[in-house]
């Protein structure tokens, strides 16, 4: 890591001071803390951070931020489809992007279907993380048995692709809940989806430093006290083995977008009265031959964008806090 | 090591026979097969005649060995959609994405190591970096957006090449047909190679990256040039042939992927292979299509570990020792 300019140790100085001679505030140990030099530093980790973040607030504030509402059908009128976007020739002042083939303001769309895209990202890698915290906690902590079954299915996983998996899952899910409408079920099935899809990375980071964890002392102790291994596992271990599960989390989080995404273009996601970007993409690519090159541009850019700048984001979280590279 | 070789290939064994489980049980329990096969009004006698004659009153563990036994004679059953044996439809279907995915496995090999080359070469010049910048944000595109764009660029803007279908197609003996032979279906063929290879060719172009860099260091090469050879010979004779073991390794590791991630090109190119197949097969719950593929794909993926792990075991002799051990 670069020293720190004379500038940013002032800051650094002050941002302690701060906390007015008592212990320093969680804020000014955030602002002192190495991620956050390291972070600092970085233009580019800046700039994701931003995107991020703004992408975040739109998609939260997206009902407030969105000029229409662009599945109320009362607001929706087919003689407003196909407009190109406000600079170009023909453009309307009122549809910034445009609008797509039913007369939705692609703006107000893009803010709904990221929103859409990163509930069911978010959801379904908080998923893959609790299945495959639970699975590796017991993996390392049991062992035996338990942990040969659940290695050996974590394998087995692991030598197909997590699309595939994800799509079998869907196929499946949606067959065994014939009677439910597509519109109902597109997201708690996607969510299972990728959670199922993406659990195996947990479980082998957790259950690797479980292994590590549980011959020590504290442990050891623990377990001489008469604590149930439910406890010794929750509150002992599980803190101390938690650390990489973040790391994973972000990078995962990418790939979990790009993965609903590819569903819902592939027809098997979300439903076109609901639509997330992938969903978007594959309504605009239909249009792509008439030339209405903008409703499935500014969809992809979108998704392009905010999978890069969360990716970034990753690498950066990966390389601040592994030690070794300090 | 003979010991080895049976112990890895029980192991693959025994992944196979989980991987038909999973395509058994979606087989039997989703969606009832006799369901898919009569009508409202075939009486109720005939249901359960059916039913016994298919051998869904069997104990499971029996309709398992069946299911097995017709697996390994390629007995799939009938689609529900098509009506016609699911064997059938995907061998119609696979020449299709196995030349799709051997052309897109080659230019991604042959493109990414001269990349690779280049980029380790000359590390500091503008072009190098283009290629590292240009990587990350291939990596980060999703499949199916880069096909989008290509279609955009080269087959609505330029018009240069088609974006739809395999083009015209010559039959070879009973049932492989080519596209190589014609020029619409080498046209046909370019953009769906490109946008499944681009993937793995910033793969590839990173491995070789990083793995000539690191051979750049050593000291044969220091040796090489101490003793006079030509820069060339160097780079392509000595550093690159070392280089390359590790890359074949994982080309052919990517081969199975590239199979499976042709479901997504193959519907953005409306290509007519096994993966557009099983997408409509998942859109439309086709259970034996997708039990077929399931087992199709797994077979593909571990007969390549399984030959990638023993060439291992016969190339380096220190994992033979490590495995007499």
């Amino acid at each position: 890591m670069p020293n720190p300019t004379p500038e940013e140790v002032k800051g650094l100085v002050g941002a302690t001071g701060a906390g007015s001679g008592g212990a320093p505030s969680t804020f000014a140990r955030l602002m002192d803390s190495d991620i956050f030099a390291s972070f600092r530093t970085q233009k580019v980790v800046m700039v994701a951070a931003f995107i991020v973040l703004l992408m975040f607030i739109g998609a939260t504030f997206a009902p407030w931020l969105a000029p229409t509402n662009p599945f109320d059908p009362a607001t929706v009128f087919l003689a407003d489809a196909s407009i190109p976007p406000r600079w170009q020739a023909g453009g309307d002042p009122r549809f910034i992007f445009g609008t797509d083939d039913q007369g939705r303001d692609l703006y107000s769309a893009i803010l709904y279907g990221l929103r859409v895209s990163l509930i069911v990202g978010g959801l379904g890698v908080l998923l893959a993380a609790a299945i495959g915290i639970t699975l590796g906690l017991l993996a390392g902590y049991v062992g035996g048995r338990v942990d040969a079954i659940i290695m050996r299915v974590a394998d087995v996983q692991l030598t197909f692709p997590a699309i595939l998996i994800a799509l079998l899952i869907d196929g499946v899910v949606h067959a065994l809940i014939k009677g439910v409408s597509r519109e109902d079920s597109a997201i708690p099935v996607l969510v299972i989806s990728i959670g199922l899809s993406f659990w195996v990375q947990y479980a082998r980071t957790i259950r690797g430093s479980t292994l590590v964890e549980k011959n020590k002392d504290y442990v050891h102790a623990a377990r001489l006290v008469g604590l149930p291994a439910p406890v010794i596992m929750l509150r002992h271990v599980l803190p101390n083995v938690i650390g990489p599960v973040l790391v994973i989390l972000t990078i995962n989080l990418g790939l979990a977008i790009i993965t609903e995404a590819t569903l819902s273009f592939l027809g098997v996601g979300l439903p076109a009265t609901q639509p997330s970007l992938g969903t978007l993409i594959s309504i605009g690519n239909k249009y792509l031959f008439s030339g209405d090159w903008w409703i499935v541009a500014f969809p992809g850019a979108t998704l392009a964008i905010i999978v890069l700048a969360v990716n970034l984001l990753g690498d950066w979280l990966r390389d601040a806090l592994n030690p070794k590279l300090r | 090591m003979l010991a080895f070789v049976i112990r890895r290939i029980l192991q693959s064994v025994a992944v196979m026979v989980a991987v038909a489980f999973i395509a058994f049980l979606m087989f039997r329990f989703v969606g009832d097969p006799v369901n898919q096969m009569v009508g409202i009004d075939t009486p109720a006698e005939e249901v359960a005649r059916l039913r016994q004659s298919l051998g869904l009153n069997d104990p499971t563990p029996v309709q398992f060995a069946n299911f097995i036994w017709k697996a390994m004679h390629f007995d799939f059953g009938m689609s529900y959609q098509f009506r016609l044996p699911v064997t059938q439809l995907l061998a119609e279907r696979a020449p299709a994405t196995l030349e799709l995915a051997f052309t897109a496995a080659g230019f991604a090999l042959l493109v990414g190591v001269i990349m690779g080359v280049y980029c380790a070469l000359r590390r500091d010049s503008i072009l190098a970096k283009t290629f590292q910048a240009v990587s990350l944000v291939g990596v980060s595109l999703p499949t199916f957006l880069i096909g989008i764009l290509l279609i955009y660029l080269f087959a609505v803007i330029l018009g240069w090449l088609p974006s739809n279908g395999r083009g015209d197609v010559v039959k070879f003996g009973n049932w492989w047909t080519t596209g190589f032979l014609t020029k619409s279906g080498l046209r046909a063929l370019v953009l769906p190679a490109i946008t499944l290879g681009l993937f793995q060719m910033t793969l590839i172009m990173r491995l070789v990256r990083a793995e000539m860099m690191e051979v750049m260091r050593t000291d044969y090469i220091k040796f090489a040039r101490a003793r006079g050879l030509r820069t060339r010979s160097i780079h392509f004779g000595h550093a690159l042939k070392n280089t390359l073991i590790p890359v074949i390794t994982i080309a052919g590791l990517q081969l199975g992927s590239i199979i499976a991630f042709a479901i997504i090109t193959e519907t953005v190119f409306n290509w007519p292979g096994m993966g557009l197949l099983f997408l409509k097969a998942v859109q439309n719950v086709d259970i034996p299509i997708m039990a077929a593929y399931l087992m199709l794909i797994g077979l593909l993926f571990v007969t390549i570990n399984l030959i990638v792990d023993l060439t291992y075991g016969f190339v380096d002799p220190r994992l033979r020792v490590a495995m007499r051990a």
